[in-house]
Order: structure tokens, then sequence, then C-alpha cells
């Protein structure tokens, strides 16, 4: 990836980096998008499209997997989509632009892969009903938003994988409101966790046939973060005991991290904990790519007894691409185990 | 002491403000060559990288439509979305200037326009859109309505654009021109055939890249300014050496006074370090100017041979400006090597007096002869074992090189056998003193013969190509009028207005192909006379054009026949499904591809897409401006009708400007050689004082005497040029049959110009003669004492 195409990817894709680096606006007020209101009334399936009056917008599943020798894998396909302007239009006008990120990571290695699109010519995009969401030949797509088929492929690795919905959706924050920030800042965000995956992967040493779990986060806003909030550290936990947690900090250059965390019950019962009720501190630290990670975290929630320790499975879990970050799957000991998935940004 | 030493070492230079001049001089004007060639080089090269990092061309493989056409654009997604990794690009002409669309998303690493950041990006892609081009650019393509902004990084006659923004202007909605491949594709995709069969992919052009054509063009300016550069050292190695011999007393003087031989030689250094820098600035500067009064012929030079794009305005490179200070540093540091070590091996107590003996050479010397039969047996050797451009380069610098280091044997062994030829006293002190004087004047003899040789050597290559090529144009321009056309409707309205009028109508149909692994072209030619009573073949066998018509075999360009093991009968793959054997080669001067030429049914079996878009129409000539004017009214565009006088005339312009650029720098070498031996001859005048006096004093006038100095100059000369003859007709022969083969794949016949050598050696004579005068001149107005003074007992 060479300087340039790393500046525009930034540019178009980062309102963590664009908002605290100085690429803020883009030319666009942030004021001309739609802007996230708390009490947000979702409409299915309509919702699991794209939202184009927003600034930024994703489709991000990530996937914990065993081999049929027990070996774990992680997975992640990811579409983003970010707009120049709000609205849509046919043609190269297009303001809506799309990223993809697909990655596999083995217990030794992390294959990556990235591709950019623009909107309004058909190389990139998202229908609702039937569900599809593209771009070139990655695809997340089905009948229903219940079962899904997935595709990626890369230069070195490539996956084809089935998906089926155990649980229901869960909404995050306030009923699907997700505060970002002391200042306010939100989106609208809701998972689908529940779901069950199985497929194969291929890899440069053969094809894996292999099952787990996926969850599925959708998330939109146009301006999620507050300025001075340099990157986030976001943790998807699946304990064995069937609960699932979601927590993340939202890290500034000043003031204290901003905290939040779901519990999701096995039914699918959401609990809701403000800034910090969650608490993540590192236990370790890698050198990964040159850029300093932690790979080792303590975690907490009291309200629910957790107090466990999340570890990489492959601390070199970097992504190499346009706008880098770190993403990987966890191994979870303490008071609860389980496996999760774990995405740092800001570290570069 | 060192600011005293230093004082003393200066003031030789007051003293003699014409060595200094001399010095000064030589070092700039070999600077001002040598960095105004490089200049043009990198001006140039810096183009050629401008329109690789916008165009991708040569990189990246391409997908093209097999029949050249537009590509739809849901062809483009359908690729995409089964694993191929291209990119789209929209390309077309507005008031000529050609207009490049790109998707900055999906172009691999390095695509685009250069100044294009994060801030500016949603203007780039959105809204009224931005163009970037090069000032001289916007100012002939016009309004469009999108946003101008001004790069320097853009090739010359490009604008680069959003696609979006490209399809709107160049009115190609939803069409698209080529797809660049990304060089790293997917683990799986699908073919390329299965998807969009009418598409192709296209390897990179590795070898007929832009850089790599105009290569051997660039080796050639750069050996100009080499031989420039040389015989500028010449010159600075004959100051520098006589300005050290005028120091001897100076030097020794100091060294017995207690000065130290180490800080002596620092001073020195530094000393020269200071002149080269004041002279090497110099040089830059002029080079400067010499660059950009050249720049625009090399510019159009390089669009007519190779089509490629150059800029017209010379940048100030700080590379350019570092490389070309180094250089005049090194050629001081060169010229003064030996001085200096003499300097260092010269006893404390040794004579302080000035030597013109040592000016002259002194014991007999083995090693120049010894290098000069190496160089020359070493372009023996090259000649008939060496292969590629470089050896074909080393060759021409060991002909040369080692002509020059003979040349003073020579003169001495010719002069030697003048001497006993001569009779009475006058003529054998005439001819034995210039044989002693020899030494002391090889330098700029050597530098008149490298520079009359390349004259020679570079002029018959010249008028040898010019020949051959007016030549093959009356053999490939046989039609009287060409017709271009670019719908259907156009080819029915020429062919009815041109029916029973013509004698015939030849279709040229032509398409992208490679050959034998080489890329080329394959062409059409329908069975008609015109082509056998006009093509003349270099090589073929019986009735080839009877055969070619029956579609039995193919002819093939010269290129493409020197570049392969191709022969006479080999089976050449034209496509999948049709082989056939080379029945003739054919001259094809000015293209760099390789070519292949099929009978026109054969042609259209194998490319049924390609559609006829040239036609050749044979007619008498005076129905010519009748058919035209026939033609136009019939609704054809004026521009797409061209006869024949004008395609000649074109392509003659651009051959002429093609060679401008060699003709002055030959100009200018010959002038350089001019100015040494002008500069040795009244360096040596002083010198000469003690051989002349004697003369003198026997009773020969001083006007007698400037006339046989110049005399003698003349002889030199006129000796000089006639041993350049021969080194140069040796020049040219490499250049045509080495040279040319290995940087454009054809073989020139050598025609000889003995008119131009006489003019030539006519010019060179009046250089020298100039050269000599004024120290003629200055001799014939010698005061009687200083003359005198030779005679008295302290000299």
């Amino acid at each position: 990836m060479n300087a340039r195409t790393a500046i525009l990817a930034i540019a178009l894709f980062w309102p963590v980096q664009s908002l605290s680096q100085g690429f803020a606006g883009l030319g666009i007020a942030s004021d001309d998008f739609a802007q996230p209101a708390p009490q947000p009334v979702f409409n299915f399936p309509q919702d699991h499209g794209a939202h184009p009056d927003y600034r930024i917008e994703w489709w991000y599943l990530t996937a914990n997997l065993t081999g049929p020798d027990g070996t774990p894998y992680g997975l992640q396909w990811t579409l983003f989509r970010t707009a120049l302007a709000p609205g849509t239009a046919s043609g190269w006008t297009s303001p809506q632009m799309w990223m993809g990120h697909a990655a596999v990571t083995t217990p030794d290695a992390h294959y990556v892969a990235e591709r950019l699109a623009r909107g309004g010519v058909g190389q990139a995009g998202v229908v609702a009903d039937p569900f599809e969401a593209w771009i070139d030949d990655w695809a997340l797509e089905g009948p229903t938003f219940d079962a899904l088929a997935m595709r990626a492929t890369g230069a070195d690795f490539a996956y084809d994988m089935q998906l089926r919905a155990t649980g229901p959706l869960v909404f995050h924050g306030d009923a699907g409101y997700s505060v970002k920030s002391g200042e306010g800042q939100a989106s609208l965000y809701y998972s689908q966790p529940f779901f069950e995956i199985s497929g194969t992967l291929s890899l440069p040493d053969g094809e894996v046939a292999v099952t787990g779990n996926a969850w599925l986060d959708r998330e939109w806003s146009s301006q999620p973060l507050s300025e001075g909030q340099i990157g986030w550290d976001w943790f998807s936990l699946s304990f064995d005991s069937g609960d699932k947690l979601m927590g993340f900090q939202v890290r500034g250059d000043q003031q204290a991290p901003f905290t939040y965390a779901s519990w999701i019950e096995a039914d699918g019962t959401l609990t809701a904990y403000t800034s910090g009720a969650f608490t993540a501190q590192t236990l370790k630290a890698d050198t990964v790519s040159g850029h300093d990670v932690p790979t080792g975290w303590r975690v907490q929630l009291p309200d629910k007894g957790v107090d466990v320790e999340v570890y990489a499975l492959t601390p070199n879990a970097w992504m190499d691409v346009s706008v880098p970050y770190w993403e990987g799957p966890v191994t979870i000991e303490g008071s609860h185990t389980g496996v999760g998935y774990l995405e740092m940004t800001g570290y570069d | 002491m060192t600011r005293a030493v230093f004082a003393a070492l200066l003031s030789h230079w007051w003293r003699n403000p014409l060595q200094l001049f001399t010095l000064m001089s030589g070092l700039a004007l070999a600077t001002a060559l040598w960095s105004g060639v490089q200049a043009i080089n990198a001006e140039a090269r810096a183009s050629y990288d401008a329109a690789a990092a916008t165009l991708g061309e040569g990189r990246f493989d391409q997908i093209t439509r097999s029949d050249g056409g537009l590509i739809d654009q849901a062809d483009y997604i359908a690729l995409r979305r089964s694993g191929w990794l291209v990119s789209p690009v929209v390309e077309g002409r507005i008031n000529g200037q050609r207009v490049i669309g790109i998707d900055p998303l999906t172009a691999p690493g390095g695509l685009g326009p250069v100044t294009m950041d994060g801030g500016n990006i949603a203007a780039f892609l959105g809204g009224t859109g931005q163009l970037f081009a090069r000032q001289e650019t916007f100012d002939q393509l016009g309004e469009t309505g999108a946003e101008q902004v001004v790069s320097a990084d853009i090739a010359p006659g490009t604008v680069i654009t959003d696609i979006g923004i490209a399809q709107r202007i160049l009115d190609q909605d939803g069409l698209l021109t080529r797809l660049i491949v990304d060089p790293v594709q997917p683990v799986r995709q699908a073919k390329l055939d299965t998807v969009v069969p009418y598409l192709t992919l296209q390897a990179a052009r590795s070898d007929t890249d832009v850089g790599r054509l105009t290569d051997s063009f660039h080796l050639n300016l750069t050996a100009f300014g080499f031989l420039s550069f040389a015989v500028g050292v010449f010159i600075v190695h004959g100051a520098i050496g006589l300005a050290f011999e005028q120091r001897r007393g100076v030097v020794r003087t100091m060294r017995a006074l207690g000065v130290p031989l180490h800080r002596l030689i620092v001073l020195i250094c530094v000393e020269l370090l200071v002149l080269a820098l004041i002279a090497g600035v110099i040089g830059v500067a002029l080079g400067y100017l010499i660059a950009a009064a050249l720049l625009p012929d090399v510019a159009a030079t390089l669009e007519g041979l190779y089509g490629a794009n150059v800029g017209g305005s010379i940048a100030l490179r700080p590379v350019w400006l570092a490389s070309a200070l180094a250089i005049a540093l090194g050629g001081t540091l060169i010229a003064a090597g030996g001085a200096l070590v003499k300097l260092v091996r010269t006893p404390l107590l040794a004579s302080g007096q000035r030597r013109a003996s040592a000016i002259a050479g002194g014991p007999y010397n083995w090693v120049q002869p010894a290098v000069a039969g190496a160089l020359l047996l070493l372009a023996v050797l090259l000649a008939l074992f060496g292969s590629g451009l470089v050896a074909g380069f080393a060759l021409l610098g060991s002909l040369l090189l080692g002509a020059a280091l003979a040349l003073s044997m020579i003169l001495s062994g010719v002069l030697k056998v003048g001497s006993t030829l001569a009779r009475g006293p006058i003529a054998q002190w005439f001819w034995a003193d210039t044989r002693q004087q020899v030494p002391g004047l090889s330098l700029a003899l050597m530098a008149l013969l490298l520079a009359m040789s390349t004259n020679i050597g570079v002029s018959t290559m010249v008028s040898s190509f010019r020949l051959t090529f007016v030549g093959f144009l009356d053999q490939v321009l046989n039609a009287e009028l060409y017709v271009y056309t670019t719908e259907d409707w156009q080819d029915r309205a020429m062919l009815d207005t041109v029916s029973n009028r013509v004698g015939s109508v030849l279709p040229i149909m032509s398409t992208g192909s490679t050959l034998a692994g080489h890329p080329a072209e394959v062409f059409s030619a329908r069975d008609d006379p015109t082509y056998s009573e006009n093509w003349k073949l270099i090589e073929a066998i019986p009735d080839a054009w009877g055969v070619l018509a029956r579609g039995d075999g193919v002819m093939i360009n010269e290129q493409l026949f020197r570049r392969t093991t191709l022969q006479l009968g080999s089976d050449l793959v034209i496509n999948a499904d049709v082989t056939l054997p080379v029945i003739g080669v054919y001259g094809d001067y000015g293209n760099p591809l390789g070519q292949a030429i099929v009978t026109e049914e054969l042609f259209r079996q194998m490319f049924p897409d390609v559609r006829a878009s040239r036609f050749g129409l044979r007619m008498s000539p005076g129905d010519v401006a009748g058919l035209r004017a026939d033609l136009i009214a019939a609704g054809l565009p004026k521009g797409n009708l061209i006869n024949q006088s004008g395609i000649k005339a074109f392509s003659m312009s651009v051959f002429d400007r093609t060679f401008t650029v060699t003709t002055a720098l030959n100009i200018l070498t010959l002038a350089v050689a001019g100015f040494a031996i002008l500069m040795s001859l009244l360096t040596l005048a002083a010198l000469r004082v003690p051989q002349l006096a004697p003369v003198w004093a026997l009773g020969l006038t001083r006007r007698q005497l400037g006339w046989l100095e110049l005399g003698r100059a003349v002889l030199l000369a006129v000796l000089t040029g006639i041993c350049a003859l021969p080194v140069g007709l040796a020049l040219a022969w490499v250049l045509l049959a080495v040279v040319n083969v290995e940087a454009f794949g054809w073989r020139l016949p050598m025609f000889v110009f003995p008119g131009e050598y006489a003019r030539l050696g006519l010019f060179a004579l009046v250089a020298a003669t100039c050269a000599a005068a004024w120290p003629a001149w200055r001799l014939a107005r010698t005061p009687p004492s200083d003359l005198l003074k030779v005679f008295s007992n302290e000299r």
C-alpha cells in the first residue's frame, strides 16, 4: 500500500484519525448528514441495508472457528461505507465510497485483504431485501438476514462460509442508541451475536473445514467520536456459560477512557452499562509490525462478576491495510472462560 | 605562512591571465556541454516518469477490447465481481490534448495526480471535478467546466481527472477505454473469456516502453556530452600542465625556504578546487542555456521517433546541479593528477627552469602507444565478437580513444618522412621544428581528431539514413491519396465517390499482437500490383508477393527479423489457428514495433472484428485534387484526407528535426576543438621563444617566422584531418551497422559523401587557421629585445 493511497483511504474511511489528525470535514460539514437521535425506531429488513444520509456505516462480522483437529481460527469480513456527502446518485458522481476488509487468523499467521470501491456503479453496495452486501467478488448475502452465505478472496487466502442465526438481534446502549463520548457523540448500533457458522478456509497450506460462532455488528453514524478521542479497544466475548459481553473503551489523549458494555444472556436479553462499569487494563504488549500493541488485557465488569484475562490468539493480527489497525481472535481465562474477538485502533 | 604560500601560488595566475582564462574556459565549456546534455536527459526522463506514473503504461498489464473498441462499464463491474482486480481508464482527446480519467480507489499504487492528498480527494471525486495538467496543456484544452489544477508532475499534453469527469467531458458515459490490471490478483478468479469474451489481456509492454526505447537516444546524447567533456579535459590538462611547469621555479624556491611538500600539495589542491568550483558554476549556467536551447528539438525528436512526450522547458534539478559541479571537480582532478604526481616526485634541488623539452615530451614514452594499440585491438575484437548496445558503444569509445592516442605517433612518423624529403635549411628546420611541437600540441590535435571524426561519422550516418528513408517513403507511401474513416457511412460515401475514378482502393487494416514473443502489429495487404511494383524486400523467396496473395506466407519487417531467430521459411505463429512461413523481409524505418503482413482475406478471417479505417487510393496524380474536393463534398472530414506529398513532407520534417540536435552538438564539439588549438598555441608561444630566437638570429624575419607558424598549424590540421577521415568512416560504420541495429532494429546501407567531407575539412582548416592566426601575429610582433634576451646568460 503506497503512502498516497493510504492517505486517501484514511481521509475517506477513518473518522477517528480524520478528526484528531486534521483531515476533518473533507470540505463538508458534518451537519449536512443525518444525526443519530435517542429512542431510535428500527425498521427491518430496510435497516439491514445502507443509510446513505449518514456519514459512515459498517457491516462487521467476526468469527471464532475450529478446524477438524481442534485448531482455533479467526475470521473477519467487513464492509465499510463512507459518504463524501449525504445521499445517493447513480454513476461515478455518487458520493458513497466503500471499503472491504477480510482476514483469516491462524495460530501462527494472519492473512489480510482489502478492497476499495465507488458507489453508484455497482462495484459495491448493500441491498436490504433479499439481503446482499458486496464489494467486488466478496459478498455477504442470503434470502433473509438470518441465513447468509459469505465469501472473500485475497492474494493468499479465500473462504466460503454459511451462517445461520440461532438467536435474536440485540440493541446496544439505549435500544440501539449507543453513546460514544462524554460529549454525547453517538451511533446507531445493533448486533446479531448468535450466528452459527461453518465452511471452508482456503489457506496456502490447503483447505480447512471449520465450524464455530460468528458475531455481526451493524453500526452507522455521522460523527461517532469527539475531538481528542484517538482510538478504541473493542471486545466481543462469548463465554462458555452461554452469556456474551460486548465492551469497549474509547481512549482520549487527555481524559479518561469512555467505556460501555452490553451483557447479553443466552436468550438475547441485554443489559447496558454506562461509562465506568466496564474496565479494561493492559497486561502485556507486543511489537507487531513495528507498532506497540496491547495483546493481553484484564477485563472487568464487577456487576456480573466478570474478571477475566483476555489474550490474543496470534499477537501478529495487524491489519496492514490502508487504515491499519489490530483485529484478531482472543482466548479468555479467569472468572469466565471462552473465546472472542478484539479490535484495537489508534496504535499506529 | 600558509597565506604567503597561497599568495605566491596565486600570483602565477595574475601574471598569466591568458592561462587562467584557458583553464577556466576549458573547464567551463567541458562542464557546460556535459551538464547541458545531462539536463536534457534528466528532463526527458522526468517526462517519461510522469507519463508512466499517471498512465501506468508499460508497468501494468492491460485489458482491452480485441477490436480496439470501447469497453462497456457493466463489463468492468462484471470483471470486478468475478475477482479481477482491474481499474478503469477512459481516454480521449480534446483539442489535441490527451484526457485520461482514472478511478483512484481501484488504481494500482502510484497512479494518479501526485499532488492528490486527503485534503482534496472529495474535490477530485465529486462536484464539478478537477483536472490536473501543466499550464500549457490547459491553454490548449480550453474550458470544460471542471476546476483546473496546474501540476508539473503530469506528463506534457496530458490531462488527468476522475473517471466520471472524463466520461462526461469526453462524452463517453458508461464506456471505458481500457482496464489496468493490478499486479496482485486474488487466489481465485473466473477466467477472463468466460466473464467477458471480447476482451484480451495484454502483458505489460516492458519491451517497448518509452524509457527503454529512448535509452539508445539518450545514450547517444550522453556519449556526445562525454566526448565534449573529454575534449574540455584535454584543454584543462594542457593548461594545468603548463602552469605547473612554469611554476617549477616558484615551487623550488618555496620548498628551499622550508615549505613542507604536503602543505604545498594541499594548497595547490585547494587552489584548483576553488578554480574548478568557479568554472563549474559558470559551466552549469552555460549548460543550462545549451539545454534550454536544444530541448525543443530533442522533444520534437523523441515525439517524432517514439511518440514520447517531453516538456519544452528545463527545470533546475538539485541532482543535476550537484552532478555538474562534481564533474567539474572530477575533470580538474583527472587533468591535474599527473602534474601533481610529477610535483611530488621532483627532487628538491631539481632545476627550477622552465623546460620546453618537458612540455615537448622528454624521453620516449612507451605507455601511450601501448594503450593506443590495446584500444584499437579491443575495437577490432568488439567489432568481430561483440553484441548488444553497450558493446556497440564500447566499440565506439575504444575506436575513438585508440585513434586519438595513436595520433601523435602517426603525425611524428609522417613529419619524419617529410623532413627527410625536405631540401634547404629552412624547410628542414620547419619539418623538424613541427615534429618537435607535436607532443605539445598533441592534446589539442587529439581534440580536433575526435571532433572531426565524430563529425564525419555522424554526418555519414545521418545522410545515409536520410537517403534510405526517402527511398523507403517512396516505397511505403505509394498511394496518391489516403482516406481515414471512423464510421460505416463514411466507408460507403467514400466507395460511392471513388468508384470508377481510381485505379484501386487498398484498405489498410492492422491489429496489435504478439509475434514470436515480441509486441507487434499484423497488417493486411490486398493483392494489388502496387505492392510488388513498389516494395523492395531485403530478403525474399521468389515470387514472394504471389505467395503472399495466395495466403501461403507472411512477410515481416526488419525489426522483427533481427530481434528473433526467424529466417526465410521459418514458421511464424500469427494466432492460435494460423501459422505461416516467412517469405519476405521488408525495411520499416522509424517503427519501434515488429510487424507482419498477411493477405487481406486471411486477415479478415483471423480478425473479423477489425474494421478497415484507412484506405490508400491509386490514381493519376492529376486527379487527386478533384477527387479530394468530391470526397469532402460527400461529407468526409477534411482532416481525414491526406495526400501522399503531405505525408512525405511531414515525415521528412520529423526526420530533419530529429537530427538537428546531432548537428548542433557536432558544431559545438568542433568549436571546442578549435578553441583547444588556439589555447595550446597561445600557451606554447611563450615557451617557443628560445627555439625561435636562434632562427631569427640566423636571418629569418619575424614576419617570415609568423607565416611559418601559421603554415605549421595548417599542416598539422590537414594531417589530423586526413587521419580523421578513416576514423570517421569507421565510426560511421559502427553507428550504422552495430549501434543502429542494436538500438532501433534496422541496419542501414552506408553511403559516402566526399563533398561533405571536403566541406568539413575546409571548415576544420579554417578553424585551425583562425586559431593559429593570433599566436602567429603575436610572434611576428615579438619585440626583438625579447628574442635577444634568449642569448643573455641568465634566462
